[in-house]
């Protein structure tokens, strides 16, 4: 397809100023948001949304290796049946405080808060975010409530699963219940204001000619988000008011004792939890439709279908939270029609792994770091999205419930699909963030590794569950060893595959390959039309958008063909 | 491209632009407040439900002319509010600082008449937890009923807190004459938050008070 125009042509350019002369007399080079300025002051006040992106990058890495920390306790612990290692109190701790930090730590900031903040504005073409000192203030609610937690961790833990359910934390848990609660509280309005700031930033800081049908489908994915941070999150608030307000002061909201209804509990934390499973994989769904397209070369097949399903989702996974409650004692019809639901919300997560599979179909496909992660994703979010139907099956859910099966369906899902989305984002835009290249060797071979190692983790579990293994013992019979062996077996393998990406991604950062604007050859503003890394209000000037999202050269071979015989040049 | 000169954002386009910003995320904070308050009042519909004849009885020791005057304050003050932000698009500083100390009046006196209300449940025994007796007999489902009425009404005195605040600060700005026809910042965001704290008691009065009276 030649054209004569430019994809992408812009308005005339501003003239940017010189920086004042540096040491040496000379002008400082200040040509990109690192250099713009130096010093810890610079940072932790900045309201650049690209240093903001990166200040959280580094504490979601530090809660990431903490809530990982745990996990590998835990593993050790279920290797051998008896409970050697640590006692069934010390347990409940481990798999609590893996869970908190993991789940309101890492998991529902990691790609909004780090990617998201980074490239939401990048992607449309603005300077900023539409309330830079929001944005900051975000950052900091979230360090603090993760402290805040941490400082329960510490100070004695806290027992009664990530999942508080009452009345065991408001009445009978000598743990630091209302200290971690309070951390997720706090951080939770760090959610809400990033929600808060996408919605604004996507319906008003568009670039001309970014219409909604041009957006990249991250956008899409990130936009949807926003609107679940901002209808759930409120919501987990409340419910954590009322739990502490019951632990202190003995109101029987939840307690049946004091005439509470332990069951309201369950409704109003999983009318936020469950769609905050999607806070989550929504905008890892955003990243893998970014990677699919760049490294298949092709634009994604179906956009609008993968676009809208994202709202979809956004919309369906607020209807179905009764599917945690199966065996509560919660009405059967609710539950029949939760599981109904629960199916329903299935479709467009399976309209959106059948179109990126599509997209696959005959694209030039490059087998680059962020693209293995993204294969991976797609195998892994497979199983974890169909064992999800598993368990949204009553009569299956209740021979379940409660077991392994359900921890290894999770993880498949939040672990082999956010985290592998994570990651892949993480490399795909890395040269973006820091201007230098990864190590594309090692790379490939630690993505290869997560893959061995998270399966290994977790494949068996499903096996243990499906067998009858409950979650949340420090013990179990020894019918099981092998298959737990195995996990504890993978568990190190994936902890490795974790720790390699840290190691030679930090080394990158001083010696790694300078890179150019678009060393991926990818379509997309953020690549296209900024610098790597981008100048502290990313363009130079404010971009002009012509075409669609994903407009590669060969997207459509035979309708530029028919364009050739047509004889039209333009 | 210095950061702050004037009104407009370094990362604006245009004034317009930034109006728009800030007035759709005022709105999406309140879509956020709605859920948040929407949880408790699911909580009471459901114990309401399920105990009818309790949550009557204590709803009837509720002092409706407490609540009613109340209302009428913070009817007011809504209106005074409205007033406030007439005055800032006229670019009258002195009429929109007399207006923003106007709604700052009645909101304090709402919280005065809040606090006498809190003061009579300490003195009757009605504050949940171990010392809650209702008529004479500790315990009971009344008891959930004033743990709803307290954080409910609790919340809602939390919100104007905030509220007041912000009009105190705004006030402020207003006489020093930060404010004109074209760039009145935080005083349109701010009065769409102050009614709908207020919305938030026109729901919570008739729910608490009101429903199921018998007297
Ligand atoms: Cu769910």
């Amino acid at each position: 397809m030649s054209s004569s125009s430019p994809p992408l042509a812009g308005v005339p350019p501003r003239a940017v100023p010189a920086g004042p002369p540096g040491p040496t007399g000379k002008p400082a080079i200040k040509d990109n948001y690192l250099n713009a300025d130096y010093g810890w002051k610079s940072w932790l006040f900045t309201v650049d949304h690209k240093r903001i992106a990166i200040l959280y990058l580094l504490s979601v890495t530090f809660f990431f290796f903490v809530g990982g920390a745990f996990a590998v306790l835990m593993r050790l612990e279920l290797a051998t049946p008896e409970g050697d290692l640590v006692q069934a109190e010390t347990y409940n701790k481990l798999f609590t405080m893996h869970g908190v930090m993991m789940v309101f730590f890492f998991l529902l900031p990691s790609v909004p808060a780090v990617l998201g903040n980074f490239l939401v504005p990048l992607m449309i073409g603005a300077k900023d975010l539409a309330f830079p000192r929001l944005n900051l203030l975000s950052w900091y609610i979230y360090t603090i409530g993760g402290l805040f937690s941490l400082f329960a961790v510490v100070s004695g833990g806290v027992d009664t699963g990530w999942t508080f359910y009452a009345p065991y934390s408001s009445t009978y848990s000598n743990t630091h219940v209302i200290a971690t609660a309070l951390g997720v509280f706090i951080s939770g309005f760090s959610s809400i204001l990033t929600g808060l700031n996408f919605l604004v930033t996507i319906h008003k800081m568009r670039a001309p000619g970014m219409t909604w049908f041009r957006l990249p489908l991250f956008i899409w994915a990130h936009y949807a988000t926003s609107i679940i941070m901002l209808l759930g999150t409120p919501v987990i608030a409340i419910t954590i008011v009322l739990l502490a307000l019951e632990r202190l002061f003995q109101i029987g909201f939840f307690d049946a004792k004091l005439g509470g209804d332990p069951v309201l509990f369950q409704h109003l934390f999983w009318f936020y939890s469950h769609p905050a499973v999607y806070i989550m994989i929504l905008p890892a769904m955003g990243v893998i439709s970014e990677i699919i397209a760049a490294f298949s070369k092709k634009r994604i097949f179906g956009y609008s279908f993968v676009a809208f399903s994202s709202l979809a989702i956004a919309i369906l996974g607020f209807l179905v939270w009764g599917h945690h409650m199966f065996v509560s004692g919660q009405s059967v019809y609710a539950g029949l029609i939760f599981s109904f639901l629960s199916m329903v919300v299935a479709v467009p997560s399976a309209v959106k792994t059948f179109n990126w599979t599509a997209t696959l179909f005959k694209g030039s496909i490059q087998l680059d770091t962020p693209m293995l992660y993204a294969l991976g994703f797609l195998g892994l979010f497979t199983i974890g999205g169909l064992t999800g139907l598993y368990l949204a099956t009553l009569a299956v859910d209740v021979h379940v419930h409660d077991t392994y099966f359900v921890v290894a369906h999770f993880h498949y899902v939040m672990v082999g699909g956010v985290v592998m989305a994570y990651l892949g984002g993480l490399h795909y835009w890395w040269p973006k963030m820091f201007g230098r290249m990864y190590p594309e060797f090692l790379a490939r071979i630690a993505a290869v590794v997560v893959f061995v190692g998270f399966n290994l983790t977790f494949f068996p579990q499903f096996l243990v569950g499906y067998q009858g293994m409950p979650r949340r013992y420090h013990e179990y019979v020894e019918e099981f060893q092998v298959l737990n062996v195995l996990s504890s077996a993978g568990a190190s393998i994936l902890g490795l595959g974790y720790l390699l990406p840290m190691i030679y991604l930090t080394w990158s950062l001083y010696y790694g390959r300078k890179v150019g604007p678009n060393p991926w050859g990818a379509k997309g503003l953020e690549w296209e039309q900024a610098g790597s890394p981008p100048t502290t209000f990313n363009f130079e000037r404010t971009p002009l958008v012509t075409e669609e999202a994903y407009a590669y050269p060969d997207a459509r071979p035979q309708i530029t063909a028919r364009a050739g015989h047509g004889g039209r040049h333009e | 491209m210095s950061e702050h000169s004037g009104p407009l954002a370094h990362h604006f386009d245009d004034l317009e632009q930034q109006h728009e910003a800030a007035e759709l995320g005022t709105w999406a904070l309140l879509v956020t407040e709605v859920l948040f308050f929407g949880g408790l009042f699911a909580g009471y519909a459901v114990y309401r439900h399920q105990y009818p004849a309790a949550f009557a009885r204590a709803s009837d020791s509720l002092n409706v002319q407490m609540g009613g005057w109340n209302t009428a304050i913070l009817l007011g003050s809504s209106v005074s509010m409205v007033l406030a932000v007439h005055a800032a698009r006229l670019g009258k500083s002195r009429a929109l600082g007399l207006w923003l100390l106007a709604t700052i009046a009645l909101g304090s006196a709402f919280l005065g008449v809040k606090y006498f209300e809190y003061e009579h449940k300490w003195h009757d025994h009605l504050i949940p937890g171990p010392n809650f007796q209702f008529q004479g007999v500790p315990g009971g489902h009344e008891q959930l009923f004033f743990g709803f009425y307290f954080a409910m009404t609790g919340m809602h005195a939390f919100h104007m807190l905030i509220g007041l605040g912000l009009l105190v600060w705004l006030s402020r700005r207003a006489f020093r004459g930060d404010f004109s026809a074209q760039h009145h910042p935080w005083i349109e965001m701010v009065g769409l938050y102050w009614h709908f704290v207020d919305l938030v008691w026109i729901f919570l009065f008739p729910l608490l008070y009101l429903i199921g009276r018998h007297a």
